[in-house]
């Protein structure tokens, strides 16, 4: 039975992973509080709904298409918004965007109604892996193995590519990266596309499995920015461990105590965490 | 090759620099001395795009550059090394210098450039993976240096490198420096460190509370009774 449990808090643990690996690219590499990280994920969820009833495209193909279409919404909210608000202070960019999740729920809901939506019969759907007496959802298994190689993607893009280190340049220093030529700008937009990217293909993934409505992203962002904040501000194997770290807990504590008190319980390894080790578990 | 003519910049619309002019002609080294807070590193900022001027022009090879963005001054091949070094700490040795040749398209020419200043400051290839947070204050200005000549600027600028250096590691900053400039690079120093900075300079400007007071060679401002009594304590 536990073994059972390990198992699913795992598999949901690398899809919490991804969603916070989104979240850290703007909050903790850029410094900018982007509230509607939860509403880019929903409208990633919703994004592969309507390519399966519309077109008919199964969730897992519309991968790179939700992908894309985040991307291009996470250069948009930068362009029209965050740039606008980058030289104010802290509380400016937070309200702007706090204010656009607020939008983007709602215009949601008025386009395409409060209703629960469902992809039924993706090819995942009701397949299942047995390993001895544990059972594993096929959905979640994808879910997860989709969510580690876009993980490891972004890995190898930010330390291996030379935009990637241009990132972690002006994320460092933001004056000195414009004077080695670098475009800050654009470098911004990039980042903001890329964590786009990144809860764009969380999004196809969980579409298969989890119900799909305005609020279906809120949660998910709230443990991203728990994960974030436990693993360490910018650090992206930070994200991917503390997400692993929230998964479990999750499972293993809604099991134990109760699922009323799972949050508690994550919410609770966070504060001693961060008691610990303020900068993260991976903090610089 | 940069002409500054009566520049005004300053901060939230308050002025530091009231109307300074200068020059730097190719294959020249200038210095701008002048003490903490006069506006030095204020002109620099302005040089490079960082601020916007609130009056005057800043032309380089006969072309405004004034209102260009910073990337952009950089393609028209002025480096700024800015005070207190800001090397990217997490970022390898090696790595902050590819970012200073960021701009450079064609590997070969970056590869070029970087067994150059390789040369120049062999001890960065020793510890070329490791990150540069690890050196120590002199080895980073040497990085600073190294990485503003990976671009392959026209006119390098460098603001108060001597910051903070023990004096025998200022003379070996200067040397490299001496080397560059023979190389036919043209510098332009900000120093408050006045006599090292007119030693090696073919022309110095002393700038005083914003405004430019006295202008001449090397040698010339020396022998001022400004330089003399303010800077060199005599
Ligand atoms: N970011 C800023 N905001 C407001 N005022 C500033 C800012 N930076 C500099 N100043 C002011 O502008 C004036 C010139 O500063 P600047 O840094 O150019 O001097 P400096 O000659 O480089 O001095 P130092 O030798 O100490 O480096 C000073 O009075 C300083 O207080
Ligand atoms: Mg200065």
């Amino acid at each position: 039975m536990l073994g059972q449990i390990i198992s699913n808090g795992l598999l949901m643990g690398f899809i919490y992973s991804l969603v916070a690996v989104g979240l850290t690219l703007t909050w903790g590499v850029m410094d900018i509080t982007n509230f509607a990280h939860g509403e880019m994920l929903m409208l990633g969820m919703y994004s592969a709904f309507w390519m399966f009833q519309l077109y008919s495209i199964d969730p897992l193909l519309s991968i790179p298409i939700s992908a894309a279409v985040i991307f291009v919404l996470g250069i948009l909210i930068y362009k029209l918004i965050i740039k606008k608000v980058l030289g104010g202070t802290g509380l400016t960019a937070l309200l702007a965007t706090f204010g656009l999740s607020m939008f983007l729920k709602n215009l949601v809901q008025y386009l395409w109604t409060p209703n629960y939506r469902y992809i039924n019969g993706a090819i995942v759907t009701d397949n299942k892996i047995v390993i001895g007496n544990i059972i594993l959802g096929m959905p979640q298994v994808v879910a997860a193995i989709g969510s580690i190689a876009m993980t490891l993607i972004v890995i190898y893009f930010m330390n291996k590519t030379k935009t990637g280190k241009a990132i972690q340049a002006t994320a460092l220093n933001r004056d000195t990266a414009s004077l080695m030529g670098i475009d800050t700008g654009k470098i911004y937009a990039i980042t903001f596309g890329l964590s786009g990217a990144c809860v764009g293909v969380a999004g196809a993934l969980m579409s298969s499995f989890f119900p799909i409505y305005p609020q279906s992203g809120a949660l998910y962002s709230i443990l991203a920015f728990v994960i974030v904040a436990l693993g360490g501000f910018g650090n992206i194997k930070g994200a991917l461990f503390a997400g692993l770290i929230i998964g479990l807990t999750e499972a293993v504590g809604g099991y134990f105590l109760g699922t009323q008190f799972k949050y508690a319980l994550v919410f609770l390894i966070y504060l001693i965490v961060i008691q610990v080790r303020p900068k993260g578990l991976f903090g610089w | 090759m940069l002409k500054v003519k009566n520049l005004k910049v300053g901060y939230d619309n308050v002025p530091v620099i009231f109307d300074v002019s200068f020059e730097v002609r190719e294959k020249e080294v200038v210095s701008i001395v002048g003490s903490n807070g006069a506006g030095k590193s204020t002109i620099l900022r302005t040089v490079s795009g960082l601020l916007k001027p609130m009056n005057g022009e800043i032309e380089f090879f006969g072309e405004r550059i004034d209102g260009l963005r910073p990337n952009k001054i950089v393609e028209r091949g002025i480096s700024h090394v800015p005070e207190g070094r800001h090397v990217f700490g997490k970022l390898s040795i090696k790595d902050n210098l590819m970012m200073g040749a960021y701009i450079i398209k064609s590997e070969a020419e970056k590869n070029k450039k970087l067994s150059e200043v390789y040369e120049i400051f062999p001890k960065l290839k020793e510890r070329e993976n490791q990150k540069a947070e690890t050196l120590s204050g002199g080895e980073q200005q040497m990085l600073a240096i190294a990485r503003g000549l990976m671009s392959n600027p026209k006119l390098l600028m460098v603001d108060e490198m001597s910051l903070g250096l023990a004096p025998l590691m200022v003379e070996t900053v200067m040397q490299a420096l001496k080397y560059v400039s023979s190389t036919g690079l043209t510098v332009l120093l900000v120093e408050q460190k006045v006599q090292e900075a007119l030693e090696i300079a073919d022309r110095g400007y002393v700038i005083q509370n914003g405004r430019m007071v006295i202008e001449g060679t090397g040698e010339e401002l020396m022998e001022t009774d400004i330089v003399k009594k303010a800077y060199l304590g005599l």
